[in-house]
């Protein structure tokens, strides 16, 4: 199945989501993750959503990814409820819509660089040499396309990440603890990239991440606590 | 999308090349032992059919003649009498260098056939004596003053000529050994029973056919295929279920970069069918390699046991070749089923759950230690209930079965006492690591416990048989020197020349019978110290022999005494004598025919006139005996042989009988070998995070090689210590139950220690060979590859 790329720039949000809840169960019993959480988040905008551990950042990512479903509510992407689809319908959105970035890079470790950089691209049936050769150059991969994963640095390995993302021309981008793995200084180089990415595609950024400092050069910041959704303190 | 992700899925086959060189390996090595052994079989089934055919195209009804032979009047009378029959001369004799089956037959009135068919080609000719034998045959009579002329459809060993010829060659003037009846016969006849009362009427499928006599061969040596085939498939299933594991991450990925999860599972199904295909038609080359390596010796074998004509040679048949590329398919997708069920169950979030796939593990144990325990009860109910070769079967199948499932479970509670009994901390985190790894070899180690048992079990029956039958072949075999008369005059002479000149001359006498419904042979023996001094009786009745003189019952041989369950004391109907009692029964290895023997005179009254076969002839001076008799009879070598050559062939027979059967065992162990290294190299590019931290704390990247190597042994020889129970187990199931029923003959069950040692010491070696690779990859590229798992965790 082939996805035109996504109209960027128009009215419609790239993610919604309507009083979202979801727990999970535990040997205390039903333990509540999210409760009633609701969110919007325009295209070419960037939002971080911060909180400790365990507050539910990250299955709040994942729900919007349509890598796990919530409990009750609705979550629309690119104006589609998610909710009502069923795996291979949230494959199929995620493919042609969303872009994910891992705080463990999960880059494929027997392909290599240039192969990693347009895999999500040619699974979306949208695969541009030049703009994977452009992208490559943008974010210093040129020198390293024949390398395997294992032979980068973990800095090396996240700019891959984000090369793949973007690659595929995604609406959303969806990144959990992208810089979590790296030093301060490459984490800061990575944000700046994937932050000038984005904004230049128009693309929504939402980035999960536990540092205030981090948090504070996105446009908008949002504050999970105990699976209940604030202003950033 | 297809091609991308079928591309990301193979990038891990081309970047683990040794593992998927294990895999196709697995693969064609299972697909070559099955299809190995169906050519096999396929071609001797395809020899007994065109034996079979090559007298008449469909059965046809015969007419024999308790001596084994009757005058050529009979034919003349019973066509007159308007019976549509055909006569046929069949008998031994040597042609150049072979000694061959000549078949007679008379073109005009045989009925439609392989055989008049190719006698019609050129009439003319074959009435003045041109006859026809198979390539084969022809290359072993090597030159021959007659005219002979290569035809496949003849079976190998068997000249076929017109009756006039047979006669001559044979020195059987006058005489027919049966006649064929055709399928349609004009109504109102007077019928057989009064026109020819002492002539049998012999059904199609009621004589001693080879493809009844020879089931029982054909279907150890598809046993034998099949457990090749599960060890082979033991191995994919390691080799898939690592991969699989190996590529959890990936499959992850794929899917959260859009995959959906029935695309990926589709995709990793046509992965495994493109290497099935693969490996299996790489398999079908080498399995037609193997059987045309081995079939040479089974031929040699059928022909020996059974006198049953296949080629040396194999010719390659679609149909085996097929079906063999269908055993790989189903195969491979019962090995990768498991692997293709645990991605569609395996949760997107997998690492936010490892508790639950912990869970899954111990449940998966249980399962496995529970259905363990199932096949146990059922091997337990098929020994108390079961009857019959597929029953047999059935057992053998369901206590390695069990057996292999345990495999885990032991080695774990092994490793667990080992752990608790541990005092250092390297030897505690070496049973505590062990343990920890078994699930991912568990797999490999049960194929090499399987092959293992296996080659225990049939070594121990080879060798217990092997001893029986040589203790046995000494006292069966103790007549001096024994002598083929070549006609009935010539018995009476030869008996008359050795009566003075020998200590004994014991003629042999028999008559083809039906006995309990089998197709027997009842001999005539004379009352003499040969047989009372060394005939091993089993349950004889008390003055065996003075009643067996005085024709007061029959002896029988073991395979008629189990197989119709026969008792001493028992009546047994014989044609033309009645029931008579069983005086005991008589061990008869290597014979596949039920067997009656009754003391001479009362052979002699109830048949009448039949022509003495064989002499066996005791004597002290057995060459002055021999150079008397070609000098008296001018009889050439073939017509006498002497103990030391008959107990030779007989032995050589008994040899190649097990040379397949050593050849598949040999075969699964190396299957074996080769999954236990799949394993440990796919194990130790999984293994560097786990060895990582002890390598910072303080060991040698050599200490660690060391230590994988020990852990190696170690499991290797665990599970050698559990094969032998279980191999000692298969051997009393092979010699008491499956032998029974497939033979007929029981066997006392003997250990050789000696043979377990130098099996224990191979199995070593190959597990030592099988770990040695991954641990000097550990060795060499230790540091630098250890290093990089802390690399990745900054």
């Amino acid at each position: 199945m082939r996805y035109p790329a996504p109209k960027i720039g128009g009215r419609m949000h790239a993610l919604e989501l309507h009083d979202v809840c979801k727990g999970f169960d535990s040997l205390e019993g039903r333990v509540s993750v999210l409760e009633s959480v609701s969110l919007r988040l325009e295209a070419g905008q960037s939002l971080a959503l911060t909180g400790e551990s365990g507050s539910g950042k990250s299955t709040l990512l994942h729900i919007a990814a349509g890598l796990d479903r919530a409990d009750s509510g609705r979550v629309l992407l690119a104006g589609q409820d998610m909710s009502a689809l069923n795996d291979t319908g949230r494959a199929a959105l995620r493919r042609g819509h969303v872009g994910l970035i891992f705080q463990q890079f999960n880059l494929v470790p027997s392909l290599n660089v240039a192969a990693n950089l347009a895999l999500q691209a040619r699974l979306a049936g949208r695969a541009e040499a030049g703009r994977i050769d452009a992208l490559a150059q943008r974010l210093g991969l040129e020198g390293l396309m024949a390398r395997y994963p294992e032979q980068l640095s973990g800095g090396q390995q996240q700019r891959v990440a984000i090369g793949r993302c973007l690659a595929a021309r995604p609406a959303l981008v969806l990144a959990d603890e992208p810089t979590g793995n790296l030093d301060e200084a490459t984490g800061d180089a990575v944000l700046d990239l994937m932050l000038e990415l984005t904004r230049a595609d128009g693309v929504a950024l939402l980035l999960v991440t536990h540092s205030p400092r981090l948090a504070a050069r996105c446009d908008r910041r949002a504050h999970l606590r105990a699976g209940v959704i604030g202003a950033a303190p | 999308m297809t091609r991308a992700a079928l591309s990301a899925l193979m990038s891990h086959w081309l970047r683990n090349p040794v593992q998927l060189g294990m895999l196709l390996v697995g693969l064609a090595l299972a697909t070559a032992l099955w299809s190995g052994v169906q050519a096999l079989n396929a071609e001797a089934r395809a020899a007994y059919a065109s034996a079979e055919g090559l007298l008449a195209d469909s059965g046809t009804a015969t007419l024999e003649h308790p001596a084994g032979q009757m005058p050529a009047g009979r034919f003349v009378d019973l066509r007159r009498a308007g019976w549509l029959v055909s006569p046929v001369l069949e008998g031994r004799v040597q042609i150049g260098a072979a000694r061959v089956t000549v078949l007679g037959i008379e073109p005009l009135s045989a009925p439609a056939g392989a055989g008049p068919a190719l006698a019609a080609r050129d009439l003319d000719a074959f009435l003045g004596g041109l006859g026809y034998a198979h390539p084969q045959t022809l290359a072993e009579i090597g030159g021959a003053d007659m005219r002979l002329h290569p035809a496949d459809v003849v079976p190998v060993g068997t000249v076929l000529v017109d009756i006039g010829a047979a006669e001559a060659l044979l020195g059987a003037e006058g005489q027919i050994t049966r006649l064929t009846l055709a399928a349609t016969q004009a109504a109102g006849l007077a019928p057989l029973d009064s026109l020819a009362p002492d002539l049998r009427r012999v059904e199609p499928g009621e004589g001693a056919e080879l493809t009844g006599l020879t089931a029982s061969f054909h279907l150890n040596l598809t046993a034998f295929g099949l457990l090749a085939v599960d060890v082979g498939l033991f191995i994919v299933h390691s080799a898939v279920g690592l991969a699989f594991e190996q590529r959890r991450a990936m499959f992850r990925t794929l899917r959260a970069l859009g995959l959906p999860l029935r695309h990926l599972t589709a995709c990793l199904a046509a992965e495994m069918l493109v290497f099935a295909l693969l490996a299996g038609s790489a398999g079908l080359v080498l399995g037609y390699a193997l059987a045309a390596a081995l079939l040479p010796d089974v031929a040699l074998t059928l022909r020996g046991l059974y006198g049953a004509p296949v080629p040396g040679t194999l010719r390659f048949n679609p149909l085996w070749a097929l079906a063999g590329l269908g055993m790989t398919l189903a195969g491979t997708g019962l090995a990768g089923a498991q692997a293709l069920w645990r991605l569609w169950h395996m949760p997107l979030l997998a690492p936010a759950q490892p508790r639950a796939w912990a869970r899954a593990s111990a449940l998966g144990m249980r399962v496995q230690g529970l259905a363990a325990l199932a096949l146990a009860g059922m091997a337990g109910v098929l020994v108390v209930v079961g009857d019959g070769l597929v029953a047999g079967f059935g057992l053998l199948a369901s206590v390695l079965l069990a057996a292999a499932l345990a495999v885990p479970l032991a080695l774990a509670l092994m490793l667990r006492r080992a752990e608790g009994l541990a005092r250092g901390p390297i030897t505690q985190w070496f049973w505590a690591d062990s343990r920890q790894n078994l699930p991912r070899l568990s797999l490999a180690l049960m194929a090499l416990m399987l092959a293992l048992a296996a080659n225990i079990g049939v070594g121990t029956m080879v060798a217990s048989f092997r001893a029986t039958f040589i203790d046995w072949l000494d006292l069966r075999l103790v007549a001096e020197i024994n002598v083929l008369p070549r006609s009935q005059s010539e018995a009476s002479d030869l008996q008359a020349f050795m009566a003075t000149r020998a200590e004994a001359v014991l003629p042999m006498q028999r008559i083809d019978a039906t006995l309990a419904g089998q197709p027997a042979q009842i001999y005539a023996m004379k009352d003499h110290a040969t047989f009372r001094d060394n005939w091993a009786l089993i349950a004889p009745v008390a003055d065996v022999w003075d009643r067996l003189a005085a024709g007061e019952g029959v002896l029988v041989n073991e395979q008629l005494y189990r197989r119709a369950g026969l008792r001493a004391g028992a009546l047994l109907d014989l044609p033309g004598v009645g029931a008579l009692p069983v005086l005991g029964a008589y061990p008869d290895y290597g014979n596949p025919l039920a067997q009656a023997v009754l003391g001479l005179e009362r052979f002699n009254a109830a048949y009448p006139d039949i022509p003495i076969r064989q002499f066996a002839v005791r004597t002290d001076d057995a060459p002055a005996l021999v150079a008397a008799l070609q000098d008296g009879f001018g009889l050439p070598a073939g017509q006498i042989t002497d103990q030391v050559q008959a107990k030779a062939l007989s032995l050589a027979i008994f040899e190649r009988t097990f040379l397949i059967t050593r050849a598949l065992n040999v075969l699964t162990l190396s299957v074996a070998a080769v999954a236990l290294f799949a394993a440990l190299v796919t194990l130790s590019g999984m293994r560097l995070a786990q060895l990582a931290p002890l390598w910072a704390l303080g060991l040698t990247a050599r200490d660690l090689a060391g230590l994988e190597l020990a852990r190696a042994l170690v499991l290797g020889g665990l599970t050698l210590v559990l094969a032998l129970p279980v191999g000692l187990l298969l051997a009393q199931v092979l010699l008491a139950v499956i032998n029974v029923q497939a033979f007929g003959w029981r066997l006392p069950l003997q250990v050789f220690p000696g043979d377990w040692a130098r099996l224990g010491l191979w199995a070593m070696v190959a597990v030592f060979a099988a770990a040695l690779l991954p641990a000097l990859r550990l060795w060499r590229q230790g540091p630098a590859q250890l290093l990089r798992v802390f690399a990745h965790e900054r």
